[in-house]
């Protein structure tokens, strides 16, 4: 299949990701080291994810936000994974939940 | 040689194989955790291969995002923002904001691993959640190294085999949306989420990026309010921090 995404983008991305390993490994991170950068960059992954629990969820076209079979899918999803539940089973129920729904 | 360890009255050849199984059983532990661990990753890594040709990458490049990005959640979200419509440049934002931990886990990591430029940049390539976590996690400080690039390795090979899979066989899937695919990964990120999520600050700045998100993508175009919500970790850590502690 032919791709849409510009090929910058994943170079882009490339290069940064390996930037901040990179930096951590050869002191260039020590910069920004220290417990107030530490605890912050703890923090991003559950905000940013978050986030895209929601606008995977809710969000439809541009600035809309909607109620539909998605959101059972994912509430099922999070108490599966809640529960501990391996991730092949909590991407599955919600997937089935929600095409379930769309019947 | 399988009565070798038991002759009697060698004691230099009993020590050196009680040494040797010492070693050779170590070495299974960590390499068994290894191995299980990539198993589990490759299907992350199907998740996003199918996530990134839904969202309107090639298979190569799908393939290339997994060898060359190498850190699961900045390319989930990366495919997510792109096929949600989002332009390149929320992509790459939010994709990086997620991987600015990897160089807290870069600096755990080269206190604790030395060698040459090129092992250490090589080392850099596989520092991710799951090669920190199994090294950090070695009560001998012997197997730290071991145990990083067994991790590191075998979580690579699975999750770009993952990948490739998924890419693939994303592309038998007619209706992604018929099939729920759309609930499927944002479950996905839950799932991503769930060590943060277990911890109160965790759950804050989690509260925090999805109030966030929600309301910026009101006024926002498609990217923008993953970007935004990154002010939930400030806000997170604001709250649980002492203020003696900043």
């Amino acid at each position: 299949m032919s791709g849409t995404v510009s090929w910058w983008t994943v170079a882009v991305i490339a290069a940064g990701s390996y930037g901040f390993k990179a930096a951590g490994w050869f002191g260039l991170g020590r910069v920004l080291s220290g417990p107030r950068m530490q605890n912050i960059a703890g923090l991003l992954p559950p905000a940013l994810l978050a986030a895209l629990v929601v606008t995977q969820t809710f969000a439809v076209n541009t600035n809309q936000l909607v109620i539909d079979e998605r959101l059972a899918g994912v509430a099922v999803g999070m108490l599966a994974a809640w529960r501990n539940a391996p991730f092949w089973l909590v991407v599955t129920l919600a997937g089935a939940t929600t095409a379930l729904l769309r019947i | 040689m399988a009565f070798g360890t038991d002759v009697p009255g060698s004691f230099c050849h009993t020590r050196s194989s009680r040494v040797k199984k010492r070693i050779r059983l170590t070495a299974k532990k960590y390499a068994k955790d290894a191995v299980i661990m990539g198993a589990a990753v490759g299907i992350f890594g199907a998740g996003f291969g199918v996530l990134a040709v839904d969202s309107g990458f090639s298979t190569l490049q799908a393939c290339a995002m997994s060898l060359l990005v190498f850190t699961g959640a900045s390319q989930y979200s990366a495919a997510s923002v792109i096929g949600s419509g989002g332009d390149p440049v929320s992509a790459i934002g939010a994709a990086l904001l997620l991987a600015a931990r990897n160089g807290l886990y870069g600096m755990t990591m080269s206190s604790k691993i030395s060698g040459s430029l090129w092992k250490r940049a090589g080392a850099a390539h596989l520092t991710i959640d799951e090669s920190t976590a199994l090294a950090v996690g070695q009560p001998d400080p012997a197997d730290v190294e071991g145990a990083f690039f067994a991790g590191g390795l075998a979580v690579f090979v699975f999750w770009n085999l993952g990948t490739l899979a998924g890419a693939l066989g994303g592309q038998v899937f007619g209706d992604a949306e018929a099939l729920g695919l759309d609930a499927a990964f944002a479950a996905g990120f839950v799932v991503l989420a769930m060590p943060a999520l277990r911890t109160p600050a965790g759950r804050t700045a989690a509260i925090f990026g999805g109030t966030i998100a929600a309301v910026a993508t009101l006024g926002f175009r498609p990217g923008v309010p993953v970007i935004l919500a990154a002010a939930g970790a400030l806000g997170a850590y604001a709250i649980h921090t002492p203020r003696s502690a900043r």
